[in-house]
């Protein structure tokens, strides 16, 4: 199958769309970054967007340093991180950031990112969820399945793009069968290709 | 000084929104923190007199400032009387508000009044406000609310002023006859409950959660050892409502709410 260009494909979805990109774990180093690739810069930037990027993944800090390789501009990006804090990694907080003390605080994450709605209003918005797997690590599927049902048609409303990584393992899990109600479209970038 | 507008930031409850019907379209007092007002189907009603009942760091104090700040900032004239903590240290915490302009201080469309020393000034000088005394800080109240045409008041804490009135009967008196005060003046209030965080009631002497028209409650949820701010109404006459949990978060754009996930399972609180 031929190589799809992702930042395309999100470029041209409606306002209000929720994608999830599939990542293969065997190439996860290389579809990550054309998956930031695609949405930090492609979409973020070349549309004049503002992006509020949820990090359960790894700390803000080190998205932050693959962002300003894609000389993404700090007032374009803010982050939600729910990560350095259980990690106990929060010496040196970036101003972009507001950090949550646990992956499992979900409604924290929704009030933080409809903080950063309100604070930055923008014509385009984007939230990036990196991902659904880290959030499975924490979160009973249950809850996690009423936290994307919530969160997704909240930025759906307010007509913004939403972004859902998930790591793809080969059977689905109870949580992907949920993503796959409430996401409007899915692009395997294991199979599709970066 | 300038009176503020009668009707600013008010508009009529929406007809229907529930099984009940609306008899009436109630004037509203939009309280200005968003969630809040969705839940309450556009506002307070208003003239009502709410308790707000939670244990502590749940955000009473904060929500009752935002309430009242929103509101002067809408034109109504606000009052805060505080037992509990000194004015100027209240003032100063507003300025984590980023919509807190210090021009609604002086130019007076948000009063600060501690209790205390009106307490000193009219002379209730005993332990137990006798009934006199109770009279005389009514009507000390109702003065104030009058003479400033005040749209909003905050008495943090009612429990402070309960522990002065001892007697159930005392404070069920003094909480009728100020919610009449009140309400005849239009004026929406927001009074403080202090209460333990596993409360078998609402307010100190129990009596209290019966007289007033609303009760707006807050505690701290637990899930897995993390701790979540969960607010929800209890009741509130006059207007349909929600009767769900909301976890709340206070932030520098105000108290924003998002509901209490329970992912497909009911708990108490």
């Amino acid at each position: 199958m031929a190589p799809v260009d992702i930042g395309e494909r999100l470029r041209a979805l409606p306002g209000g769309s929720a994608v999830t990109l599939k990542l293969d774990p065997r190439e996860y180093a290389d579809h990550y970054f054309a998956v930031l690739n695609a949405t930090l810069r492609d979409v973020g930037t070349e549309t004049d967007a503002h992006t509020i990027y949820v990090t359960v993944t790894n700390p803000a800090s080190f998205v932050w340093g693959l962002a300003q390789a894609l000389d993404v501009a700090q007032d374009r990006i803010s982050f939600v991180d729910a990560i350095s804090h259980i990690m106990m990694d929060y010496r040196n907080p970036l101003p972009n950031a507001t950090y949550i003390e646990s992956p499992r605080a979900l409604e924290a994450i929704m009030l933080r990112v409809e903080y950063l709605l309100r604070r930055n209003p923008h014509p385009r918005s984007i939230v990036v969820i990196d991902s659904v797997n880290s959030l499975a690590i924490h979160n009973p599927p249950e809850l996690l399945t009423e936290f994307f049902h919530i969160l997704l048609n909240m930025l759906k409303s307010r007509q913004v793009l939403t972004v859902v990584l998930e790591v793809s393992d080969e059977e689905a899990s109870a949580v992907e069968t949920m993503l796959n109600l409430v996401v409007d479209e899915t692009i395997d970038v294991a199979r599709e290709g970066p | 000084m300038e009176a503020p507008p009668e009707n600013a930031g008010v508009r009529p409850a929406p007809v229907g929104g529930g099984l009940m019907a609306p008899a009436t379209q109630l004037e509203r007092c939009v309280t200005g923190i968003e969630g809040l007002d969705n839940i309450l189907s556009g506002g307070i009603p208003r003239g009502n007199m709410v308790l707000v009942a939670g244990s502590v760091g749940t955000g009473k104090t904060t929500l009752c400032l935002e309430f009242l700040v929103r509101g002067a900032e809408r034109g109504e004239r606000s009052l805060f009387l505080s037992v509990t903590e000194a004015s100027d240290k209240l003032i100063q915490n507003l300025s984590t508000f980023e919509f807190f302009r210090a021009e609604l201080v002086t130019n007076g469309s948000l009063v600060f009044v501690d209790l205390p020393v009106l307490y000193d000034r009219l002379g209730l000088e005993h332990e137990e406000l006798t009934e006199e005394e109770i009279g005389i800080l009514i009507r000390t109240i109702r003065d104030l609310v009058r003479q400033l045409g005040v749209k909003r008041l905050v008495l943090d804490s009612l429990t402070s002023v309960g522990y002065r009135i001892r007697r159930d009967e005392r404070i069920r008196d003094f909480m009728l006859r100020l919610g009449l005060e009140l309400s005849d003046a239009g004026c929406t209030a927001l009074l403080v409950s202090e209460i333990g965080p596993t409360p078998s009631r609402y307010s100190l002497h129990g009596v209290e959660e019966a007289i007033v028209d609303g009760v707006i409650l807050l505690w701290n949820a637990r899930r897995q050892g993390d701790i979540l701010r969960v607010l929800q109404i209890i009741k509130m006459r006059g207007t349909s409502h929600s009767q769900a949990q909301y976890v709340v978060e206070l932030t520098p754009i105000g108290l924003l709410m998002a509901p209490h996930l329970k992912g497909g399972q009911g708990e108490g609180q």
